[in-house]
C-alpha cells in the first residue's frame, strides 16, 4: 500500500498519544504497587510516590503474620470464584443447548422468560428482601455464591446463538440414530465442541466472582466470612471511622497504608497474571455481547 | 386409531423432549429465585413492610411509600446526577473511544498495537475497590500525590473528599479510565473488518487521511456506536453503584455531588426504616428502565433493524 507523507505523520502521533495513554492508564497501578512497598513512614512523610525514598516489605510481612484473616479471605474467594464458575458455565450450557434446536417444542416461551429477565428486574431492595427473608442466605456461603452471579440469561443467550450458528444440527441428529441419549450427546458432543464459548463466558464469570464485594456488602457480616474484595471494603470504612472520630482512637488494629495496598496488591495479583493469556478471551466475549443474540 | 397413533405420538415426544426439559431446569429454577420472585416482590413499593408478615403478607399502603418518596428534598439531585454522570459518561466514552481506537488500529507495529490494546482494556478488569484505593492515592488530604505535588509547586493542599465542585471531573475521569477500553475494543474489532482496499482507492483519488477518517472509518463504525449508545441509554436510570458509592469514599460532604439512585437506594434500605421509600424508589427505576429499553428497540428496528434488540 502506497503511503503518503501524511499517513506516517499519522501513524507518528498515534503512537505518541496512544504512549501518554499508556502511562496514565498504567501509572495508578505502579503508584499502587509502589506505595505498598514504601515504608510507612516515609509514606507520612513525602506521601504516595513512584519513587520510595525508604523501601520495607513490612506490609507483606505483616500481610504473612495475619494469615488467619487474610488468607482465609482470600481462600474463600478462590473457592468462591472456583465453584461458582463451573456452576456458571454448567448451568448455561446445560439451558443453551436444547434452546439451540431449531425443534423443541415451546423454544419461543423459554426464550422469552429469559429475555425477560434482561429488560426488567425487580431491583436491589426485592432481591435483597427476598434473599433474606425467604431463603435466609444471610451470613451464608451461599450469600456469595448465589446472587446475581450464579446464572445470567444474558450469557444463556450469548451461547445459545453461538451453538446455534457453530453446530451442525445433523451432527446431533446422526448421533441419536446412533443411539445416543441427549446427556451423552452434551457431553461428547456439545461441550467439547462450543469448548472455546465456554471458556470466555467461564473467564467472565470467574471474574465477576472474583471482584465481587455487593453480595459481601449485602448479605454477609460476619469477618470469617469475608472474602477478599469486602476485607479491602471494611478497611475503607476504617479510615472513614479514623476521619470521622479524629485520630485518637487510632490504634494497632487498624491498617497502615502501605499494608492497606499491599492487601489491595495482592487480591490484584492472580487478575494481573492471568491477563496476559485471558486477554483475547475477554476482547471475544466483549464483541460477542454487543451482538445481539 | 388416528386418536391412538397421536398419542402415542405426543408421548414419544415427550420421551424426546423430556431430558432436554430437565437440562433447562437448573437455569430456569435460578431465574425464578434470583429474578421472578423478586419482580413479585416489587409490590413492597406499595405496602407498609412488617417484618413478621413478610413480604406478601403486609398491609398495603396505598401510594404513602411514593409520596414520601416525592417529599425527599434529595430527590431532584438524585436524578440531576444519575441522569447528568450518565449522559456525560455516554459521550466521554463514545469519543474517546472511537478515538483512541482509530489511533490504535493506526500503529503498524503489531506488537506495540496490541500492547496499546491491551493496556486501554486492562483497568476494566480490577475491581472497583481497587480502583477506590488507587484514587486514594491520588487525593488523599495528608499523603496523596496530588497534594504533594501542589505543595511542591508552592499551591495550597486541597482536601478533595470535602470539595464538591471537584466530584463531577474526578467522577468522569475515573469512569473513563476504568471503562473507556470496553467500547474501545469493540471499535477496533469494527475497523478490523473495513476492506482495506477502500482506502487505497480512497488515497488514488486524492483523498487526506482525515477525509478517509470522517468518509469511510466513522460510517463504518455507526451501526457499532448506535448498539452500545443504545444500550447504555436503557440503562441511563441506573447508575453505576461501585463508581459512586466506593469511589467518594462515603463523604458525607459531597453526596450533593455524588449521590444517585443507586446509593440513595442502598442507604435508605440500610437505615432499616426506609425499606418502604427505598422499594418505591427500586419501582420507579425498574418501570421507568423497562419501558426506556422497550421504546427504544421500537425506534432503533424502525430506523435500522439490524441493530434492533429483538
Amino acid at each position: 500500500m502506497i503511503r503518503s507523507k501524511q499517513d506516517k505523520y499519522f501513524e507518528a502521533a498515534a503512537c505518541i498519544i496512544m504512549t501518554v495513554v499508556m502511562i496514565l492508564v498504567l501509572f495508578p497501578f505502579l503508584l499502587l504497587f509502589m506505595s505498598s512497598i514504601t515504608e510507612e513512614s516515609s509514606l507520612l512523610i513525602n506521601g504516595y510516590s513512584i519513587f520510595p525514598k525508604e523501601f520495607s516489605l513490612g506490609a507483606y510481612s505483616y500481610i504473612w503474620q495475619s494469615r488467619d484473616t487474610i488468607f482465609r479471605a482470600y481462600i474463600t474467594t478462590i473457592c468462591i470464584t472456583a465453584v461458582g464458575t463451573c456452576l456458571n458455565v454448567l448451568i448455561t450450557a446445560l439451558v443453551a443447548y436444547p434452546l439451540s434446536l431449531d425443534y423443541l417444542p415451546g423454544k419461543k416461551i423459554f426464550s422469552f422468560l429469559l429475555l425477560f429477565t434482561m429488560l426488567f428486574n425487580g431491583g436491589l431492595v426485592p432481591t435483597y428482601m427476598v434473599y433474606t427473608t425467604v431463603l435466609h442466605i444471610k451470613n451464608t456461603y451461599f450469600a456469595l455464591l448465589m446472587p446475581n452471579l450464579l446464572f445470567s440469561a444474558f450469557n444463556a443467550i450469548i451461547v445459545r446463538t453461538y451453538l446455534r450458528c457453530n453446530i451442525p444440527q445433523e451432527l446431533y441428529e446422526s448421533a441419536r440414530i446412533d443411539g445416543a441419549s441427549e446427556l451423552c450427546i452434551f457431553r461428547k458432543l456439545v461441550l467439547p465442541l462450543g469448548k472455546s464459548i465456554f471458556v470466555t463466558i467461564g473467564i467472565f464469570s470467574g471474574l465477576g466472582y472474583w471482584n465481587d464485594w455487593m453480595n459481601g456488602l449485602y448479605y454477609v457480616s460476619e469477618s470469617s466470612k469475608y472474602s477478599i474484595q469486602q476485607l479491602l471494603n471494611v478497611m475503607v470504612k476504617n479510615i472513614q471511622y479514623l476521619t470521622q472520630y479524629g485520630k485518637s482512637v487510632a490504634g494497632e488494629g487498624i491498617p497502615s497504608i502501605s499494608l492497606r495496598m499491599a492487601i489491595a496488591f495482592v487480591a490484584m495479583v492472580p487478575v494481573l497474571i492471568l491477563y496476559p493469556f485471558l486477554q483475547k478471551y475477554f476482547e471475544k466475549g466483549i464483541t460477542l455481547g454487543a451482538v445481539k443474540g | 386409531m388416528a386418536e391412538g397413533s397421536k398419542r402415542k405420538k405426543k408421548r414419544a415426544g415427550l420421551k424426546r423432549f423430556l431430558p432436554l426439559y430437565l437440562m433447562m431446569v437448573p437455569a430456569f429454577l435460578y431465574l425464578l429465585i434470583n429474578n421472578y420472585l423478586p419482580m413479585s416482590g416489587l409490590v413492597l413499593a406499595f405496602k407498609k413492610y412488617n417484618v413478621q408478615d413478610g413480604i406478601w403478607g403486609s398491609d398495603w399502603a396505598g401510594m404513602s411509600n411514593f409520596t414520601f418518596l416525592l417529599k425527599n428534598r434529595e430527590l431532584p439531585i438524585l436524578f440531576r446526577n444519575t441522569l447528568g454522570y450518565n449522559i456525560c459518561f455516554i459521550l466521554v466514552n463514545l469519543v474517546l473511544g472511537v478515538t483512541l481506537a482509530i489511533l490504535i488500529t493506526e500503529i503498524r507495529s503489531q506488537r506495540f498495537r496490541k500492547l496499546a490494546q491491551s493496556s486501554v482494556l486492562f483497568p476494566f478488569v480490577v475491581s472497583i475497590i481497587i480502583v477506590s484505593y488507587m484514587v486514594r492515592g491520588f487525593l488523599d488530604p495528608e499523603a496523596g500525590l496530588l497534594n504533594h505535588l501542589l505543595q511542591s509547586f508552592g499551591g495550597k493542599r486541597i482536601s478533595w473528599y470535602d470539595r464538591e465542585q471537584y466530584w463531577p471531573f474526578i467522577l468522569i475521569f475515573v469512569n473513563t479510565w476504568k471503562s473507556v477500553g470496553y467500547g474501545c475494543i469493540l471499535y477496533i474489532s469494527a475497523i478490523m473488518g473495513i476492506d482495506m482496499s477502500l482506502y487505497e482507492s480512497a488515497s488514488l483519488d486524492g483523498a487526506g487521511k482525515f477525509q478517509k477518517i470522517r468518509y469511510i472509518t466513522l460510517p463504518f463504525l455507526k451501526p457499532t456506536m448506535i448498539t452500545v449508545v443504545l444500550l447504555a441509554v436503557g440503562r441511563i436510570f441506573n447508575s453505576d453503584f461501585g463508581l459512586f458509592y466506593q469511589v467518594p469514599q462515603g463523604s458525607g460532604l459531597i453526596t450533593n455531588a455524588t449521590q444517585t439512585i443507586d446509593t440513595f437506594v442502598y442507604k435508605a434500605l440500610t437505615s432499616q426504616s426506609n425499606i418502604g421509600m427505598s422499594a418505591a424508589a427500586s419501582f420507579f427505576q425498574s418501570v421507568i428502565g423497562f419501558t426506556l429499553i422497550l421504546l427504544f428497540n421500537t425506534v432503533t428496528r424502525k430506523l435500522s433493524k439490524e441493530n434492533a434488540l429483538f
